[in-house]
Parts: C-alpha cells; structure tokens; sequence
C-alpha cells in the first residue's frame, strides 16, 4: 500500500472556524481487511463535501463511522467537540437508498416525524401536552416544506416513486434541524430528472439551513455546483480538496496507481476515463 | 361448546336486555372479559405483525405452542406454561435463523420446517397421553373460550396488563426499527433487542390467546383486523386503534351469535374477521379500478 499524503492539499476554507467534524488518522478493518487508512479531514460549518470514489472503496464506511456506528481501529472522530457516538441528534442521516414496499402503507408525514423523536421510549400523550404537539407537528411541516413535498406527505410511502420518498426521507434526517447532514447516495436510482430535482434540494437545504453536507455519490456531476470540497476514497487511501484539485489526471493516477484520465466538457461535467472499477462516471 | 341454554332469543332489539341475557352466566362473563382481553392486546401485536412482515412467523409461532401445550399436559403442567415457553423457544430460533439467513425464502423454509415439526412433536405427545387429554386437543386447536375459569381469566388479565405496559414503552422506537432499522440504528435504537423483545410479547400473546381462538384460528385476532386497519388508514396511531376495535367487534359479535347458535364461537369470530377482510379488499378493488378508469379517460380527451 502506497503512503501518499494527499489529505494535506490546501483547503479554501478559513481556518478561524472551528470544525463540526476532525478525523484525526483514522483507519477501519472490517474482517480483518483494512478499508482505509491515515484519514485526516476537517469539515467546516456550512460546507459541501462530496464523498467519491469506486464501488466498494469505503464511502459509506467513512460515512458511518463519523456516525458512531462503525468503531475505529486507530485514531479519532470528534463531531461538534465530543466523539462520534450512535444517536446524535445534531447529525441528520439518509442511508443508502432503501424503497419501501408497494404494500407500505404509512403516510410520509408519519415517516418524518420518526425523525424527530422515533427514537424516545414511551408514548406521547398529546392531550397532556397540546403545546408540544402542536410544535412537533410544525417542525414536520417545515421540514416537508424544506424538500417541497407538502402535496404527497400524507400519501402512502410505498406508493410513492422513488424521488419522492428519497425527498420524505431527506425531510425526515432534516427534522430535528441538525447542523450536519449525512447523505448516503441519495440519487442512486432515481432518473435523471429526479436526480436533479433531489440534488437541487440537498443544495438548496445546505444554503438555507447552514448545515455541513456530507454526500456520498456515484456521480459528482448533478451536485458539482454546490460542492466545496470532494472527498476521494480509493484503494484504502483518501485525498481531500477542491474538485479541481482531487478529480485530476494526476491525483486520481496517483490514488489508483494506474493511469488514469478525467475530463471536463465544456459545460463543466467530469468524465473519469480508464478506471478499472466503477468510478464517478 | 353445544350450548342451549332456554332463554338465548336475541331477535327483540332492546339492546340492554340482551346484553343482560348474554351475561346472565359466568361462564359467558368470563368469555367476554377473557375475549376482550385477548382482543385487545391481539389489535396492537398484529399491527407491528404485518407491519414487520412476520405474519407467518406469528402463525408459526402459534403452531409450535401445539406442541408446548400438548408437552405440558403430558408433564402434569398447565398447559398455558407450556404454551408460553414453547412459543420463547420458537422465537429464540426464529431471532437466530433470520439473523444467520439474510435471505427472505431461506428464513420462510426454516420457519416452515421448525413449525411443521413440532406439529409432529406434538402428535406425538397426544398419542402418548391419557385418552381423556387427547379428548382436548380441540381445545388446543381451535380454543375454548367457553370454559375460561376465574383462575385463567386473572392469568390473561395479568398478562395482558403486562403487554400493554411494555407496549406503551417500547411502541415508537420498535415502529421505527420495524420500517426503518438502519435509520432507527442511526438514532440509538436497540433494533435487534427490540426484534427479539416483540417475538418474546408474541409468545406471551399467542399462549393467553389460544384459549380463546386456538392456534390454528390465532390468525384471525392477530392478522386480520391490523391487515384491515392498515387498507383503511396510514396514520399509525389510528390504524393501531382500528386494528383493536375490530378484534373486540369480532370478538364480542362472535361470542354472542356463537351463544345463541349451536355452532362454535372460534368459527364466528374467524368468520367475520375473513369477510370483513375480503369485503374492504373487494371495496379496495373497485375503487382502484375507477380510479384507473378515470386516468383511461382523461387520456382520450388529450
């Protein structure tokens, strides 16, 4: 394995911040097999972070872990000052893309509101409390408002297309107002269109909210306007900086340690060419 | 359960004095408040049932208890014990079968195996008893509600209490985890301790509910009403209450026309669990198929 130090390119970021999230030389062995290794990355208020790279790399590794939900094998995870721990409500997280079924018959409205206190034991009496309800059901309101699906929340979930449900479940992460998003290839299988639809939202929530989006994406294209950083993850390394910096010719050479070719037409969009995996596009 | 008793004309329709007449006995006091109980607790269990897909599961779970019961009556126990850890028995290796067998059909053929085997088992437990045991088998199969005594009416009423309890604690986060595990993860949710705590509540269910509707009719109470319920609403909450409100409807309607009739209580109640359930699916159908038809519609004038 090749030690190269590309998490130290320059950043555009102010260094006056102070971090919602510091990986500090952080690896993860899942069955004995070392995904990644000597991450170093620190995410920034308000910051869009695309994370990339081929199929099986480790993106959503890199994702759950800063979720608590993997434990590290060397270094640290610290988000908003404290370690990264399962449960934290200041991170809102959509997964990889589940459907529902057809047969689910729950309104999206209901799926939302899981999101804000699915989580809490007992039951809420909501005749004890009317106040507290009726601020629970607003902030459901502005979070569907927030991914524009007021006309289809009180629909059946399972009867929704996939764009839809993606937008729902984006509603749902955002509910609790968390200061980070976490976002696991939210436009997999969703078609052009909703693609960019759901990607206009995601842009759309970070500059409205101020929250630190964390995308993970097969293609960077549909979100490239509103990237401010990518994250590559390849061949158990990663690499941090602007898109120009990272989607190279030379880095991702380096990174793959093939040849490898990206590039960029004329109205902007990426093309990776010769990757022997699935890359960004 | 061939009762007769001489005053059972419930035509006239002063609504009090039937209600007087169906709980002049009480054996029939017992039966409703037993039946009620049951019912009760059956709406909410078999709404996260078909909820978490695991319907099956749950009637799976209810065969094995044949087993228990017919063990436990062979052992000198009560056959509700027996019941009960059959059933904590079924769902330990349902919990590590569907935790080792990632795959849907694979989970589904070892239920299927493990259920079909302790039919036999307890086949086999019959054949063993006395003659006089082996005589209420159809009280295992098809249940008793009719010779609930005052002992086993507090065994429901205690368990049913307990239910319901865990129930309010744990009712969101075991939805959440139920449509949603790795969301519900993300949250702190224990998703496979709650996975495991609702098959041990089924158990518990399933053992106090066969004395009213048996294993083989347990679907009825469990299933259907929340399969109703949930063609009716998307609202979780509303949809729990619906799923209880028609397992006591048919539970309640059963008993009385079962009273009145010389045929079993079980057979009513299953019955008019199945054809309010394929009333709303045909309602469902029809209304889909206008729907459609209208779409069709709109199409030709463009």
């Amino acid at each position: 394995m090749h030690e190269l130090s590309l998490s130290t390119l320059s950043t555009p970021v102010p260094a006056t911040l102070s971090p919602v999230i510091q990986v500090e030389d952080a690896a993860i062995d899942l069955g004995g097999r070392t995904i990644w290794q000597k991450v170093r990355l620190a995410v920034q208020p308000g910051e869009f972070l695309a994370i990339l790279g081929p199929n099986g790399a480790g993106k959503s590794t890199l994702l759950k872990a800063i979720l608590g939900l993997l434990p590290l094998s060397a270094g640290t995870i610290t988000v908003l000052g404290q370690p990264a721990r399962r449960g934290n409500a200041a991170i809102g997280y959509v997964p990889q893309r589940r459907h529902f079924e057809a047969d689910m018959r729950i309104r999206g409205r209901s799926i939302v509101r899981l999101g804000l206190d699915g989580g809490n034991w007992g039951l809420p009496l909501p005749f004890l409390q009317p106040h507290k309800a009726r601020e629970a059901s607003m902030r459901v309101q502005g979070a569907i408002d927030l991914v524009g699906a007021a006309a289809y929340a009180d629909r059946p979930i399972g009867e929704l297309s996939g764009g839809e449900q993606q937008r729902l479940l984006i509603a749902q992460a955002l509910v609790t107002r968390p200061r980070i998003l976490a976002l696991d290839e939210p436009l997999d299988s969703l078609d052009l269109r909703n693609q960019q639809g759901v990607a206009g939202v995601i842009r759309q929530i970070s500059r409205e909210t101020g929250a630190a989006v964390l995308l993970v994406a097969h293609d960077v294209n549909p979100i490239l306007p509103a990237v401010d950083r990518v994250v590559y993850v390849a061949h158990g390394q990663v690499a941090v900086g602007t898109p120009q910096e990272v989607i190279t010719t030379e880095t991702l050479s380096r990174l793959y340690n093939t040849p490898i070719e990206v590039l960029r037409a004329s109205d902007g969009r990426i093309v990776v060419v010769g990757q022997a995996e699935e890359g960004i596009d | 359960m061939l009762i007769a008793p001489a005053d059972t004309d419930l035509s006239s329709w002063d609504v009090l004095a039937n209600i007087q007449m169906l709980l002049h006995y009480h054996f029939m006091q017992n039966a409703y408040l037993a039946g009620t109980l049951v019912a009760v607790a059956a709406g909410v269990i078999g709404y996260f049932m078909v909820l978490r897909d695991q319907s099956f599961a749950g009637h799976s779970l209810a065969n094995v208890g044949f087993a228990g019961a017919t063990g436990a009556a062979l052992l000198g126990i009560a056959p509700i014990v027996g019941l009960f850890l059959a059933g904590l028995l079924a769902a330990v290796g349902m919990q590590s079968l569907n935790i080792a067998a990632r795959q849907n059909r694979q989970s589904d053929i070892a239920v299927g195996a493990v259920f079909t085997a302790s039919l036999a088992l307890g086949f086999l437990f019959i054949h063993l008893s006395t003659a006089e045991y082996a005589a209420n088998v159809y009280n295992v199969l098809f249940g008793n509600v009719l010779g609930i005594s005052d002992a086993d009416v507090r065994v429901i009423a205690w368990s049913t209490l307990l239910l319901m309890s865990v129930f309010f604690f744990i009712a969101r986060p075991l939805f959440f985890a139920s449509i949603d595990p790795d969301v519900a993860a993300a949250h702190g949710v224990p998703v496979r301790v709650l996975s495991f705590g609702y098959l041990v509540l089924l158990a518990l269910e399933v053992a106090v509910a066969v004395q009213v509707v048996g294993v083989l009719l347990i679907f009825a109470l469990l299933v259907t009403p929340a399969a109703i319920a949930q063609y009716v609403t998307t609202r979780p909450a509303v949809s729990i209450l619906i799923a209880i409100a028609l397992a006591l409807l048919f539970t309640w309607v059963g008993l009385a026309v079962g009273y009145v009739t010389p045929y079993p209580v079980g057979f009513f109640i299953t019955t008019f669990a199945f054809a309010t359930y394929v009333l709303v699916r045909v309602g469902r159908l029809v209304r889909g198929g206008t729907i459609n038809w209208g779409h069709r519609h709109v199409g030709g004038n463009v």
